[in-house]
């Protein structure tokens, strides 16, 4: 059996988060190969051939890949597909855009943002938004698989892996790339960050989310939003943490004036250790934290800022 | 141009999901029941577009048994001039929801198609990029923004580091995000208008579509519960808890 694993990358660098999709594709057993679809993505080969337990890396460097659009990436990971029992990639935004194209292209269903491997056909993955875990098995014989990495240890980068270029070009002409637009920030990136500090409702206008980021700095944290804050437009949606955005899974997860709807607590309860600061004691935000201040949190970010 | 919108009939967001006794599925029974939330929105651009002169008909569809023309009716009384419900009793994979959306595709041949990015119970992401690709279209899926120019719709899309933007060929497939628009209540009279409104019924099993499942559902089981921690009364506490205790910070 083999299994080929898409490396999540932006051309310059390899995102942590393909370690633990690498991770579950051990878990399913099997020879593995990574695929690295980009131009001028060098550095990602390279890190790349580190990964342990790879077998070959796969690289399409050309043009028609260049910003991973899903109508030539699928198309890209369909012509490969003949060779590969398990098809994986991390469930984040470039996989969950082609992906599911890919299992269409081959006539076969697509597992979801899986959790959990029972063995190389059956997976657990999360439904309705985490309030449930489902156990599903496949009947495809090719298997199409999206990973939420939050759940899996990534494995280690001391490996040499051989590098195969492709040729593969193909671009489907049906689609191009405009513009990016992207937050430019000094911290680590929300899915990768080992500390979260996301404010909610609670901290009232975007300005007030400046009392987070003296912490932030302090702690080397990543800053998050609910989405009660995104749709009060007080932060851009990127920040979201929660079902509708970015699942995390932090050593440390700091939730300020964060009520804990359900929608949130999908995206953050499976984080180590969870602080909720908050001045209603009736926030469900309690009920999930390890520990709770109940403050106004006015008074105590700039006093909790100094403290550390 | 024509606008075709799926929508899927699920659990209302608001209300707390149980699991069945004997792990078979969620227990559905006697809960509200809605308009996926996403499908809601894209039903809310179809329905700016149609203003803005760009749409000029939209068409509701959804798949499911006769409880979802409820929400069909919810979809004309926003403001979709016609739905199609496809009968099925079952509950139908992501692939062969799309493999059926295709052939209404095939009849309607809209110029735009807007679905919601994901529905909130079975949480797949995906029924919109199959769409895609069964019908070789060029798809713009997570939109914050569109704009159709022309014979090319530009989609701006929520991707991990900020936002992106793609130029697609028309007809294309929009998949929606939260910020895409914020959808309209309907009024009292759009709601009486679109009972008159038209509303066909196809039977699954009429397209000729092998729906067979690709997966079986084990098991269901309930999330492992976090059980609350300690309140502490300072942030001095709360610090030396995190330091020593904790030990998640130095």
């Amino acid at each position: 059996m083999a299994i080929l694993v898409y490396v999540e990358h932006d051309n310059s660098e390899l995102k942590a988060d393909t370690l633990k999709t690498v991770a579950a594709a051990q878990a399913i057993g099997g020879d593995i190969d990574l695929l690295v679809a980009g131009h001028n993505c060098q550095a990602v080969v390279d890190a790349a051939a580190t990964v342990s337990g790879v077998n070959k890396v796969l690289v399409a460097d050309n043009a028609a890949y260049e910003h991973q659009l899903a109508e030539n990436v699928s198309a890209l990971v369909l012509e490969l597909a003949g060779d590969y029992e398990h098809i994986l990639s991390t469930a984040l935004s470039v996989g969950k855009n082609f992906m599911p194209r890919v299992a269409a292209l081959l006539d076969v269903a697509q597992v979801s943002d899986i959790i959990g491997v029972e063995s190389a056909d059956t997976f657990v993955r999360p439904i309705y938004a985490g309030n449930a875990i489902a156990t599903v098995q496949s009947l495809d014989t090719k298997k199409v698989i999206t990973v939420r990495a939050t759940a899996f240890d990534a494995v280690a980068t001391d490996g040499s892996a051989e590098v195969v270029a492709l040729s593969n070009a193909t671009d489907a002409g049906i689609s191009a790339h405009v513009s990016d637009e992207l937050t430019e920030s000094e911290r680590p990136d929300l899915g990768a960050a080992s500390v979260v500090i996301s404010g909610g409702r609670g901290m009232q206008n975007g300005d007030n989310f400046k009392l987070l980021e003296g912490i932030a700095d302090k702690l080397g944290a990543a800053i998050g939003a609910s989405r009660a804050a995104v749709d009060a437009g007080f932060v851009p949606n990127d920040m979201q943490v929660g079902q509708t955005g970015k699942i995390v899974a932090p050593d440390l997860y700091i939730a300020v004036g964060i009520s804990g709807a359900i929608q949130h607590l999908a995206g953050m309860k499976d984080s180590k250790i969870i602080v909720a600061i908050n001045k209603d004691p009736e926030a469900p935000i309690f009920q999930v934290a390890d520990y709770g201040l109940v403050a106004d949190l006015f008074d105590t970010l700039p006093e909790l800022e100094s403290k550390l | 141009m024509k606008v075709l919108v799926p929508i899927k009939r699920v659990i209302d967001y608001n209300v707390k999901v149980r699991v069945k006794p004997d792990n078979s599925d969620v227990d559905l029974t006697n809960v509200k029941m809605a308009i996926n939330p996403f499908c809601e929105i894209a039903v809310e651009e179809a329905v700016r577009l149609k203003e803005a002169g760009t749409a000029t008909e939209i068409v509701a569809v959804s798949i499911g048994d006769k409880k979802c023309q409820e929400q069909l009716r919810t979809a004309l009384a926003l403001g979709a001039d016609r739905a199609i419900q496809i009968e099925t009793e079952e509950t139908l994979d992501s692939l062969n929801i799309a493999k059926l959306l295709q052939k209404i595709v095939d009849e309607e041949q809209p110029g735009l198609v807007i679905l919601g990015k994901q529905s909130i119970d079975s949480d797949n992401n995906q029924t919109g990029q199959m769409l895609a690709a069964l019908t070789g279209m060029a798809q713009g899926t997570f939109a914050s923004e569109v704009k159709v120019d022309g014979d090319k719709v530009n989609v701006t899309r929520e991707v991990d580091g900020g936002l992106q933007t793609v130029a697609l060929n028309l007809p294309a497939i929009v998949t929606t995000d939260l910020r895409l628009n914020e959808p309209r209540y309907a009024k009292l009279p759009d709601i009486m208008k679109a009972k008159r409104k038209p509303l066909d019924v196809k039977a699954a099993g009429d397209f000729g579509i092998d729906l067979s499942p690709r997966a079986t559902l084990l098991k269901v089981a309930p999330p492992a519960e976090r059980s609350a921690g300690v309140v502490v009364e300072s942030v001095d506490e709360l610090v030396e808890k995190l330091k020593n205790e904790a030990k998640v910070i130095s």
